[in-house]
Protein backbone atom coordinates (compact mmCIF):
# COMPACT_ATOMS: atom_id res chain seq x y z
CA UNK A 1 0.00 0.00 0.00
CA UNK A 2 2.56 2.34 -1.08
CA UNK A 3 1.19 6.44 -1.26
CA UNK A 4 1.77 9.08 -4.13
CA UNK A 5 4.32 11.17 -2.05
CA UNK A 6 5.09 14.81 -3.73
CA UNK A 7 8.16 16.86 -1.86
CA UNK A 8 8.73 20.30 -1.83
CA UNK A 9 12.25 21.63 -1.05
CA UNK A 10 12.62 25.87 -1.39
CA UNK A 11 16.49 25.62 -1.21
CA UNK A 12 18.59 25.27 -4.36
CA UNK A 13 19.32 21.15 -4.87
CA UNK A 14 23.22 21.95 -5.76
CA UNK A 15 23.81 23.93 -2.45
CA UNK A 16 24.41 21.71 0.48
CA UNK A 17 21.90 22.19 3.40
CA UNK A 18 20.34 20.78 5.92
CA UNK A 19 16.92 20.89 4.36
CA UNK A 20 17.91 19.91 1.25
CA UNK A 21 19.77 16.74 2.60
CA UNK A 22 16.56 15.85 5.13
CA UNK A 23 14.36 16.07 1.82
CA UNK A 24 16.57 13.82 0.07
CA UNK A 25 16.94 11.26 2.76
CA UNK A 26 13.40 11.56 3.47
CA UNK A 27 12.88 10.78 -0.17
CA UNK A 28 15.34 7.62 -0.44
CA UNK A 29 13.93 6.21 2.84
CA UNK A 30 10.38 6.62 1.65
CA UNK A 31 11.40 4.97 -1.83
CA UNK A 32 12.86 2.02 0.32
CA UNK A 33 9.85 1.79 2.15
CA UNK A 34 7.55 0.67 -1.15
CA UNK A 35 6.69 4.47 -1.34
CA UNK A 36 6.50 6.84 -5.10
CA UNK A 37 8.26 9.72 -4.55
CA UNK A 38 8.68 12.98 -6.53
CA UNK A 39 10.89 15.80 -5.07
CA UNK A 40 10.37 19.54 -6.23
CA UNK A 41 13.36 22.01 -5.82
CA UNK A 42 15.13 24.80 -7.68
CA UNK A 43 18.45 23.18 -9.47
CA UNK A 44 21.42 26.28 -10.57
CA UNK A 45 23.67 25.83 -13.25
CA UNK A 46 24.46 22.63 -14.55
CA UNK A 47 24.17 20.12 -11.36
CA UNK A 48 26.12 17.08 -11.97
CA UNK A 49 23.87 14.02 -10.67
CA UNK A 50 20.10 14.37 -10.16
CA UNK A 51 18.52 11.70 -8.65
CA UNK A 52 15.67 10.30 -11.13
CA UNK A 53 12.58 11.38 -8.36
CA UNK A 54 14.40 15.18 -8.41
CA UNK A 55 12.16 17.89 -10.45
CA UNK A 56 13.86 20.97 -11.44
CA UNK A 57 11.85 24.08 -10.51
CA UNK A 58 13.89 26.37 -12.34
CA UNK A 59 16.91 28.21 -11.21
CA UNK A 60 17.77 30.00 -8.16
CA UNK A 61 18.96 33.59 -6.78
CA UNK A 62 20.59 34.20 -3.97
CA UNK A 63 18.66 36.36 -1.45
CA UNK A 64 19.27 36.42 2.60
CA UNK A 65 16.96 34.99 4.17
CA UNK A 66 17.28 33.74 8.17
CA UNK A 67 20.16 35.28 8.44
CA UNK A 68 21.64 33.29 5.68
CA UNK A 69 21.94 33.71 2.38
CA UNK A 70 19.55 31.06 0.70
CA UNK A 71 19.09 30.41 -3.08
CA UNK A 72 15.59 30.68 -3.80
CA UNK A 73 13.56 30.19 -6.56
CA UNK A 74 9.98 32.57 -7.01
CA UNK A 75 7.96 34.27 -9.90
CA UNK A 76 5.23 33.78 -12.31
CA UNK A 77 7.19 31.03 -14.40
CA UNK A 78 8.32 28.68 -11.36
CA UNK A 79 4.66 29.21 -10.05
CA UNK A 80 3.42 27.88 -13.24
CA UNK A 81 6.24 24.61 -12.78
CA UNK A 82 4.99 24.24 -9.32
CA UNK A 83 1.28 23.81 -10.40
CA UNK A 84 1.98 22.03 -13.58
CA UNK A 85 4.22 19.09 -11.35
CA UNK A 86 1.22 19.29 -8.62
CA UNK A 87 -1.62 18.45 -11.58
CA UNK A 88 1.08 15.67 -13.07
CA UNK A 89 2.20 14.40 -9.83
CA UNK A 90 -1.05 13.34 -8.84
CA UNK A 91 -0.08 12.50 -5.69
CA UNK A 92 -2.16 11.70 -2.39
CA UNK A 93 -0.16 13.93 -0.05
CA UNK A 94 2.08 17.02 -0.47
CA UNK A 95 4.50 17.30 1.99
CA UNK A 96 6.26 20.69 1.75
CA UNK A 97 9.18 21.78 3.86
CA UNK A 98 9.49 25.19 5.01
CA UNK A 99 6.29 26.14 3.84
CA UNK A 100 6.49 29.79 4.81
CA UNK A 101 10.12 30.26 2.55
CA UNK A 102 9.38 32.36 -0.33
CA UNK A 103 10.36 30.18 -2.69
CA UNK A 104 8.22 27.27 -4.30
CA UNK A 105 7.54 25.67 -0.78
CA UNK A 106 5.21 29.25 -1.03
CA UNK A 107 4.14 28.74 -4.41
CA UNK A 108 3.30 25.07 -4.05
CA UNK A 109 1.10 25.99 -0.66
CA UNK A 110 -0.65 28.34 -2.76
CA UNK A 111 -1.25 26.39 -5.54
CA UNK A 112 -2.26 23.34 -3.89
CA UNK A 113 -5.60 21.69 -2.36
CA UNK A 114 -6.29 18.93 -0.63
CA UNK A 115 -3.89 16.81 1.98
CA UNK A 116 -1.07 18.78 2.56
CA UNK A 117 1.58 18.10 5.50
CA UNK A 118 4.35 21.24 6.27
CA UNK A 119 7.74 20.47 7.85
CA UNK A 120 9.20 24.05 9.44
CA UNK A 121 13.15 23.92 10.16
CA UNK A 122 13.75 27.16 11.57
CA UNK A 123 14.42 28.18 14.54
CA UNK A 124 14.96 31.67 14.72
CA UNK A 125 12.70 33.69 17.58
CA UNK A 126 13.01 36.86 15.60
CA UNK A 127 12.28 35.69 11.94
CA UNK A 128 11.69 38.60 10.18
CA UNK A 129 10.22 36.84 6.97
CA UNK A 130 7.73 34.67 9.36
CA UNK A 131 6.87 37.98 11.52
CA UNK A 132 6.58 40.30 8.74
CA UNK A 133 4.78 38.51 6.17
CA UNK A 134 2.56 36.60 8.69
CA UNK A 135 -0.27 38.21 8.22
CA UNK A 136 -0.08 37.53 4.10
CA UNK A 137 1.58 34.22 4.89
CA UNK A 138 -1.69 32.96 6.74
CA UNK A 139 -3.47 32.47 3.82
CA UNK A 140 -0.93 29.82 2.84
CA UNK A 141 -0.07 27.70 6.10
CA UNK A 142 -3.79 27.72 7.07
CA UNK A 143 -4.50 25.60 4.28
CA UNK A 144 -1.41 23.03 6.00
CA UNK A 145 -3.48 20.01 7.34
CA UNK A 146 -0.63 18.52 9.50
CA UNK A 147 2.49 20.34 10.70
CA UNK A 148 5.64 18.83 12.11
CA UNK A 149 8.59 20.80 13.30
CA UNK A 150 12.12 19.47 13.54
CA UNK A 151 12.94 20.90 17.03
CA UNK A 152 11.38 22.21 19.66
CA UNK A 153 12.85 25.74 19.15
CA UNK A 154 11.35 25.29 15.68
CA UNK A 155 7.80 23.98 16.98
CA UNK A 156 8.47 27.00 19.60
CA UNK A 157 9.52 29.81 16.15
CA UNK A 158 6.08 28.49 15.00
CA UNK A 159 3.43 28.84 17.95
CA UNK A 160 5.17 32.14 18.43
CA UNK A 161 4.79 33.53 14.72
CA UNK A 162 2.22 31.56 13.17
CA UNK A 163 0.28 30.38 15.80
CA UNK A 164 -0.86 26.53 16.31
CA UNK A 165 0.25 23.85 17.47
CA UNK A 166 2.97 21.05 15.56
CA UNK A 167 4.35 17.39 16.25
CA UNK A 168 7.61 16.93 16.66
CA UNK A 169 9.80 14.80 14.72
CA UNK A 170 13.45 15.67 14.47
CA UNK A 171 16.16 14.95 11.63
CA UNK A 172 16.74 11.68 10.63
CA UNK A 173 20.58 10.88 9.97
CA UNK A 174 21.49 7.93 7.54
CA UNK A 175 23.07 6.22 10.11
CA UNK A 176 25.03 3.04 8.64
CA UNK A 177 26.28 5.85 5.92
CA UNK A 178 27.94 7.19 8.73
CA UNK A 179 29.28 4.42 11.13
CA UNK A 180 32.36 3.18 9.55
CA UNK A 181 35.36 5.18 7.26
CA UNK A 182 38.89 5.29 7.18
CA UNK A 183 40.62 8.70 8.57
CA UNK A 184 41.49 11.42 6.08
CA UNK A 185 45.20 11.21 5.23
CA UNK A 186 48.06 11.92 7.67
CA UNK A 187 44.59 12.34 10.66
CA UNK A 188 44.67 11.71 13.22
CA UNK A 189 48.03 12.41 13.91
CA UNK A 190 50.27 12.08 16.43
CA UNK A 191 50.09 15.25 18.88
CA UNK A 192 46.09 15.10 18.60
CA UNK A 193 43.17 16.60 16.61
CA UNK A 194 40.28 18.63 16.50
CA UNK A 195 37.49 18.65 13.62
CA UNK A 196 34.97 21.06 12.63
CA UNK A 197 32.97 20.64 9.92
CA UNK A 198 30.60 23.83 8.43
CA UNK A 199 30.62 27.14 6.42
CA UNK A 200 33.66 28.67 7.33
CA UNK A 201 32.05 32.26 6.93
CA UNK A 202 29.23 31.63 8.62
CA UNK A 203 29.49 33.37 12.11
CA UNK A 204 26.70 31.49 13.78
CA UNK A 205 28.60 28.31 12.83
CA UNK A 206 30.95 29.53 15.59
CA UNK A 207 34.59 28.87 13.62
CA UNK A 208 35.54 31.71 15.15
CA UNK A 209 35.20 31.00 19.07
CA UNK A 210 37.38 27.82 18.03
CA UNK A 211 39.92 29.39 16.54
CA UNK A 212 39.86 31.24 19.55
CA UNK A 213 40.07 28.54 21.87
CA UNK A 214 42.39 26.32 19.49
CA UNK A 215 44.90 29.84 19.77
CA UNK A 216 45.12 29.48 23.54
CA UNK A 217 45.58 25.07 23.20
CA UNK A 218 48.54 25.22 20.50
CA UNK A 219 51.14 26.53 22.36
CA UNK A 220 51.57 24.44 25.08
CA UNK A 221 50.66 21.62 22.53
CA UNK A 222 53.01 21.35 20.07
CA UNK A 223 51.39 18.57 17.74
CA UNK A 224 47.95 19.34 18.14
CA UNK A 225 46.22 20.24 14.62
CA UNK A 226 42.73 21.32 13.89
CA UNK A 227 40.88 20.12 10.67
CA UNK A 228 38.65 22.74 9.06
CA UNK A 229 36.28 21.03 6.68
CA UNK A 230 33.92 22.94 4.76
CA UNK A 231 33.38 25.73 2.04
CA UNK A 232 33.72 29.16 2.51
CA UNK A 233 36.13 31.75 2.73
CA UNK A 234 38.03 31.44 5.69
CA UNK A 235 39.89 34.68 5.30
CA UNK A 236 38.24 36.84 8.41
CA UNK A 237 38.02 33.57 11.31
CA UNK A 238 41.65 33.35 10.39
CA UNK A 239 42.64 36.46 10.94
CA UNK A 240 42.80 36.31 14.73
CA UNK A 241 44.94 33.19 14.66
CA UNK A 242 48.92 33.92 15.13
CA UNK A 243 50.51 33.68 11.68
CA UNK A 244 52.94 30.87 13.18
CA UNK A 245 50.00 28.68 14.47
CA UNK A 246 48.19 28.59 10.61
CA UNK A 247 50.02 26.05 9.39
CA UNK A 248 48.75 23.95 12.43
CA UNK A 249 45.02 24.29 10.72
CA UNK A 250 44.04 22.21 7.90
CA UNK A 251 41.46 23.73 5.77
CA UNK A 252 39.83 20.48 3.22
CA UNK A 253 37.54 23.47 1.61
CA UNK A 254 34.21 21.95 0.70
CA UNK A 255 34.49 18.17 0.72
CA UNK A 256 32.41 15.17 -1.21
CA UNK A 257 29.86 13.38 0.22
CA UNK A 258 32.98 9.94 0.76
CA UNK A 259 35.28 12.34 2.13
CA UNK A 260 33.02 14.09 4.66
CA UNK A 261 32.25 10.81 6.41
CA UNK A 262 36.03 10.62 6.93
CA UNK A 263 36.19 13.67 8.26
CA UNK A 264 34.16 12.80 11.30
CA UNK A 265 36.72 9.72 11.55
CA UNK A 266 39.77 12.12 11.57
CA UNK A 267 40.10 13.97 14.83
CA UNK A 268 40.71 12.98 18.25
CA UNK A 269 37.56 15.51 19.15
CA UNK A 270 34.94 16.71 17.13
CA UNK A 271 33.72 20.19 17.95
CA UNK A 272 30.51 22.09 17.07
CA UNK A 273 30.95 25.29 18.43
CA UNK A 274 27.73 27.01 16.86
CA UNK A 275 26.60 30.12 18.19
CA UNK A 276 22.90 29.25 17.70
CA UNK A 277 20.02 30.07 14.95
CA UNK A 278 20.59 25.81 14.29
CA UNK A 279 17.41 24.44 15.05
CA UNK A 280 19.12 21.00 14.87
CA UNK A 281 22.71 20.00 14.33
CA UNK A 282 22.19 17.72 11.54
CA UNK A 283 26.42 17.74 11.04
CA UNK A 284 25.85 17.15 14.99
CA UNK A 285 23.98 14.02 14.40
CA UNK A 286 26.21 12.48 11.81
CA UNK A 287 29.21 12.79 13.87
CA UNK A 288 27.30 10.54 17.15
CA UNK A 289 26.55 8.19 13.67
CA UNK A 290 30.35 8.45 12.87
CA UNK A 291 31.06 7.65 16.40
CA UNK A 292 33.01 10.25 17.48
CA UNK A 293 34.03 12.47 20.54
CA UNK A 294 31.90 15.16 20.89
CA UNK A 295 32.64 19.09 22.52
CA UNK A 296 29.42 20.90 21.39
CA UNK A 297 28.00 24.39 22.69
CA UNK A 298 25.39 24.14 25.22
CA UNK A 299 22.98 25.45 23.13
CA UNK A 300 19.21 24.03 23.39
CA UNK A 301 19.27 22.08 20.26
CA UNK A 302 22.42 20.60 20.95
CA UNK A 303 22.04 19.78 24.53
CA UNK A 304 18.62 18.15 23.75
CA UNK A 305 20.40 16.00 21.19
CA UNK A 306 23.59 15.50 23.19
CA UNK A 307 21.39 13.85 26.37
CA UNK A 308 22.46 17.14 28.27
CA UNK A 309 26.06 16.44 28.02
CA UNK A 310 26.04 12.27 28.05
CA UNK A 311 26.28 11.51 24.51
CA UNK A 312 29.09 14.24 23.59
CA UNK A 313 30.41 17.10 26.34
CA UNK A 314 29.20 20.45 26.43
CA UNK A 315 30.64 23.79 27.24
CA UNK A 316 29.48 27.34 27.42
CA UNK A 317 28.07 28.74 23.95
CA UNK A 318 30.55 31.43 22.80
CA UNK A 319 33.02 30.68 25.26
CA UNK A 320 36.85 29.96 24.08
CA UNK A 321 38.09 29.89 27.64
CA UNK A 322 35.68 26.63 28.04
CA UNK A 323 35.83 25.26 25.06
CA UNK A 324 40.02 25.19 25.27
CA UNK A 325 39.81 23.95 29.10
CA UNK A 326 37.51 21.16 27.98
CA UNK A 327 39.23 20.38 24.77
CA UNK A 328 42.92 20.14 26.91
CA UNK A 329 40.95 17.78 29.19
CA UNK A 330 39.14 15.40 26.72
CA UNK A 331 42.58 15.43 24.59
CA UNK A 332 44.18 14.06 27.87
CA UNK A 333 41.78 11.28 28.35
CA UNK A 334 41.54 8.32 25.75
CA UNK A 335 38.89 6.76 27.97
CA UNK A 336 36.82 9.17 28.03
CA UNK A 337 36.22 9.58 24.39
CA UNK A 338 35.72 5.95 23.70
CA UNK A 339 32.89 6.64 26.80
CA UNK A 340 31.36 9.59 24.95
CA UNK A 341 31.72 7.63 21.25
CA UNK A 342 29.85 4.63 22.11
CA UNK A 343 27.03 6.72 24.04
CA UNK A 344 26.67 8.79 21.28
CA UNK A 345 26.87 5.50 18.73
CA UNK A 346 23.65 4.61 20.97
CA UNK A 347 21.99 7.72 21.25
CA UNK A 348 21.93 8.22 17.08
CA UNK A 349 19.63 5.22 16.80
CA UNK A 350 16.58 7.41 18.03
CA UNK A 351 17.53 9.72 14.77
CA UNK A 352 17.82 6.98 12.27
CA UNK A 353 16.10 8.02 9.10
CA UNK A 354 14.39 4.72 9.38
CA UNK A 355 12.72 5.83 12.72
CA UNK A 356 11.67 9.30 11.73
CA UNK A 357 10.33 8.07 8.53
CA UNK A 358 8.32 5.74 9.97
CA UNK A 359 6.87 8.34 12.19
CA UNK A 360 6.31 10.65 9.15
CA UNK A 361 4.13 8.17 7.22
CA UNK A 362 1.89 7.66 9.87
CA UNK A 363 1.55 11.86 9.95
CA UNK A 364 0.47 11.35 6.38
CA UNK A 365 -1.68 8.29 7.39
CA UNK A 366 -3.41 10.49 9.87
CA UNK A 367 -4.00 12.83 7.43
CA UNK A 368 -5.59 10.78 5.02
CA UNK A 369 -7.91 9.30 7.41
CA UNK A 370 -9.62 12.22 7.18
CA UNK A 371 -9.19 13.02 3.57
CA UNK A 372 -9.12 10.77 0.95
CA UNK A 373 -8.96 13.22 -2.37
CA UNK A 374 -5.44 14.06 -4.48
CA UNK A 375 -3.71 16.80 -3.72
CA UNK A 376 -4.66 19.02 -6.94
CA UNK A 377 -3.52 22.39 -8.47
CA UNK A 378 -6.15 25.38 -8.32
CA UNK B 1 -15.75 68.66 -16.91
CA UNK B 2 -19.81 68.51 -16.62
CA UNK B 3 -21.86 66.94 -14.34
CA UNK B 4 -22.93 64.43 -16.64
CA UNK B 5 -19.64 63.45 -16.93
CA UNK B 6 -18.83 63.19 -13.31
CA UNK B 7 -21.77 61.52 -12.42
CA UNK B 8 -20.75 58.35 -14.76
CA UNK B 9 -17.20 58.90 -13.36
CA UNK B 10 -18.68 58.32 -9.78
CA UNK B 11 -21.18 55.26 -10.57
CA UNK B 12 -18.16 53.43 -12.38
CA UNK B 13 -16.01 53.72 -9.75
CA UNK B 14 -18.28 52.70 -6.77
CA UNK B 15 -18.90 49.81 -9.48
CA UNK B 16 -15.24 48.76 -9.49
CA UNK B 17 -15.38 49.04 -5.79
CA UNK B 18 -18.21 46.62 -5.19
CA UNK B 19 -16.87 44.17 -7.64
CA UNK B 20 -13.48 44.54 -5.80
CA UNK B 21 -15.30 44.05 -2.42
CA UNK B 22 -17.23 41.10 -3.60
CA UNK B 23 -14.00 39.33 -5.01
CA UNK B 24 -11.80 40.28 -1.52
CA UNK B 25 -14.97 38.71 0.53
CA UNK B 26 -15.79 35.67 -2.09
CA UNK B 27 -12.16 35.16 -1.25
CA UNK B 28 -12.67 35.12 2.56
CA UNK B 29 -15.32 33.36 2.49
CA UNK B 30 -13.32 30.19 0.30
CA UNK B 31 -10.67 30.33 2.90
CA UNK B 32 -13.03 29.69 6.00
CA UNK B 33 -15.02 26.94 4.23
CA UNK B 34 -11.66 24.97 3.43
CA UNK B 35 -10.80 26.01 7.27
CA UNK B 36 -14.17 24.84 7.94
CA UNK B 37 -13.40 21.46 5.88
CA UNK B 38 -9.64 20.86 7.74
CA UNK B 39 -11.48 21.07 11.03
CA UNK B 40 -14.23 18.98 9.83
CA UNK B 41 -11.09 16.04 8.41
CA UNK B 42 -9.55 16.85 11.55
CA UNK B 43 -12.23 15.72 13.32
CA UNK B 44 -12.61 12.25 11.37
CA UNK B 45 -8.81 11.69 11.79
CA UNK B 46 -9.14 11.81 15.61
CA UNK B 47 -12.08 10.19 15.97
CA UNK B 48 -10.14 7.03 14.19
CA UNK B 49 -7.21 7.39 16.27
CA UNK B 50 -9.39 7.11 19.80
CA UNK B 51 -10.80 4.16 18.34
CA UNK B 52 -8.00 2.73 17.24
CA UNK B 53 -6.35 3.40 20.62
CA UNK B 54 -9.32 1.80 22.48
CA UNK B 55 -9.74 -1.41 20.48
CA UNK B 56 -5.74 -1.75 21.15
CA UNK B 57 -6.51 -1.18 24.73
CA UNK B 58 -9.00 -3.52 25.07
CA UNK B 59 -7.12 -6.15 23.32
CA UNK B 60 -4.20 -5.45 25.27
CA UNK B 61 -6.53 -6.42 28.34
CA UNK B 62 -8.17 -9.11 26.94
CA UNK B 63 -4.54 -10.61 26.58
CA UNK B 64 -3.71 -9.47 30.49
CA UNK B 65 -6.13 -11.11 31.92
CA UNK B 66 -9.19 -10.34 34.80
CA UNK B 67 -6.11 -10.04 37.56
CA UNK B 68 -3.77 -7.16 35.42
CA UNK B 69 -6.25 -6.34 32.90
CA UNK B 70 -8.89 -5.13 34.92
CA UNK B 71 -8.39 -1.68 35.08
CA UNK B 72 -7.07 -1.34 31.80
CA UNK B 73 -10.43 -2.85 30.56
CA UNK B 74 -12.42 -0.92 32.18
CA UNK B 75 -10.64 2.22 31.18
CA UNK B 76 -11.49 1.19 27.38
CA UNK B 77 -14.93 0.22 28.27
CA UNK B 78 -15.83 4.10 29.57
CA UNK B 79 -13.76 5.70 26.70
CA UNK B 80 -16.72 7.30 24.62
CA UNK B 81 -14.10 10.50 22.92
CA UNK B 82 -15.01 12.37 25.87
CA UNK B 83 -11.78 14.58 27.28
CA UNK B 84 -12.34 12.88 30.72
CA UNK B 85 -12.93 8.93 29.56
CA UNK B 86 -9.87 9.34 27.06
CA UNK B 87 -7.57 11.41 29.45
CA UNK B 88 -8.13 7.84 32.10
CA UNK B 89 -7.55 6.10 29.22
CA UNK B 90 -4.02 7.44 28.81
CA UNK B 91 -3.32 6.69 32.38
CA UNK B 92 -5.02 3.61 32.91
CA UNK B 93 -2.31 2.85 29.26
CA UNK B 94 0.92 4.28 30.55
CA UNK B 95 0.70 2.55 33.90
CA UNK B 96 -0.43 -1.04 32.54
CA UNK B 97 3.17 -0.40 30.46
CA UNK B 98 5.05 1.03 32.94
CA UNK B 99 4.66 -2.00 34.42
CA UNK B 100 6.96 -5.24 33.94
CA UNK B 101 5.44 -7.47 36.48
CA UNK B 102 1.64 -6.74 34.75
CA UNK B 103 3.47 -7.62 31.13
CA UNK B 104 5.68 -10.58 32.51
CA UNK B 105 1.53 -11.90 33.20
CA UNK B 106 0.61 -12.44 29.60
CA UNK B 107 1.63 -12.78 26.31
CA UNK B 108 1.73 -9.83 25.03
CA UNK B 109 4.59 -9.40 22.62
CA UNK B 110 2.59 -8.54 19.57
CA UNK B 111 0.82 -5.87 21.22
CA UNK B 112 2.95 -3.49 23.18
CA UNK B 113 4.07 -2.39 19.66
CA UNK B 114 0.36 -1.89 18.62
CA UNK B 115 -0.42 0.07 22.10
CA UNK B 116 2.66 2.50 21.98
CA UNK B 117 1.59 3.44 17.92
CA UNK B 118 -2.30 3.89 18.95
CA UNK B 119 -1.16 6.08 22.07
CA UNK B 120 1.15 8.19 19.31
CA UNK B 121 -1.52 8.58 16.48
CA UNK B 122 -4.06 10.07 18.98
CA UNK B 123 -1.01 12.89 19.81
CA UNK B 124 -0.68 13.34 16.54
CA UNK B 125 -4.25 13.23 15.49
CA UNK B 126 -5.28 16.45 18.82
CA UNK B 127 -2.22 18.34 17.28
CA UNK B 128 -3.85 18.10 14.01
CA UNK B 129 -7.57 18.78 15.06
CA UNK B 130 -6.56 21.54 17.73
CA UNK B 131 -4.69 23.14 15.40
CA UNK B 132 -7.24 23.30 12.67
CA UNK B 133 -9.62 24.66 15.18
CA UNK B 134 -6.84 27.20 16.42
CA UNK B 135 -6.43 29.17 12.39
CA UNK B 136 -10.14 28.70 12.19
CA UNK B 137 -11.20 29.82 15.41
CA UNK B 138 -8.18 32.86 14.67
CA UNK B 139 -10.45 33.62 11.17
CA UNK B 140 -13.73 33.74 12.79
CA UNK B 141 -12.39 36.54 15.22
CA UNK B 142 -12.14 38.41 12.45
CA UNK B 143 -14.19 41.90 12.02
CA UNK B 144 -14.87 40.83 7.97
CA UNK B 145 -16.08 37.35 8.42
CA UNK B 146 -18.35 39.09 11.54
CA UNK B 147 -19.28 41.89 9.98
CA UNK B 148 -20.49 39.77 6.62
CA UNK B 149 -21.80 36.32 8.55
CA UNK B 150 -19.22 34.80 6.03
CA UNK B 151 -19.02 31.82 8.63
CA UNK B 152 -22.80 31.25 7.96
CA UNK B 153 -24.04 28.76 10.60
CA UNK B 154 -21.47 26.65 10.96
CA UNK B 155 -20.86 26.37 14.42
CA UNK B 156 -17.34 27.42 16.15
CA UNK B 157 -15.08 24.22 16.66
CA UNK B 158 -13.92 23.36 20.28
CA UNK B 159 -10.44 22.20 21.52
CA UNK B 160 -9.94 18.72 22.14
CA UNK B 161 -7.71 18.81 25.51
CA UNK B 162 -6.49 15.57 27.23
CA UNK B 163 -3.74 14.52 28.72
CA UNK B 164 -2.01 11.80 26.26
CA UNK B 165 1.20 11.93 27.07
CA UNK B 166 3.13 8.61 25.71
CA UNK B 167 3.54 5.67 27.89
CA UNK B 168 7.02 5.62 28.46
CA UNK B 169 9.07 2.90 26.33
CA UNK B 170 7.98 -0.46 27.51
CA UNK B 171 10.65 -2.06 30.10
CA UNK B 172 12.48 -4.92 28.25
CA UNK B 173 10.89 -7.62 29.47
CA UNK B 174 13.45 -10.30 30.33
CA UNK B 175 14.12 -13.30 28.65
CA UNK B 176 12.98 -16.59 30.98
CA UNK B 177 15.88 -18.25 32.83
CA UNK B 178 17.66 -21.21 30.49
CA UNK B 179 19.27 -22.93 33.62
Amino acid sequence: MGMRIGLVCPYAWDVPGGVQQHVGDLADTLIARGHEVSVLAPVGGAAAALPDHLVPAGRPVPVPYNGSVARLSFGPRTAARVRRWITRGDFDVLHIHEPAAPSVSLLACWAAEGPLVGTFHTANPRSRAMAAGSHALRSALEKVHARIAVSEAARRTLVEHVGGDAVLIPNGVAVHRFADAPPLPGFPGEGGSIGFLGRLDEPRKGLAVLLAAFARLAPHRPGLRLLVAGPGDPGPALAAVPDRLRERIVLTGRLDDTDKVRAYHSADLFCAPNLGGESFGIVLTEAMAAGAAILASDIPAFSAVLGGGSAGELFAVGDAADLARRADALLDDPARRTALSRAAREAVRAYDWDTVAADIVYVYETVLVGDRSRVRAH
Amino acid sequence: MNEQALAVLVVVGALAAVIACGLYLSWRATRLHRLHQRVDRARTGLRTALDRRRETAARLARALGPEHGADLAAAAAAADGDEPAESALSRSLRRTLADPAVLRAADTSGLLPDAAVAARGVQLARVFYNAAVTDTRRARRSRVVRLFRLAGGAPLPDFFEIDDRQPERPAPVPAPDTL
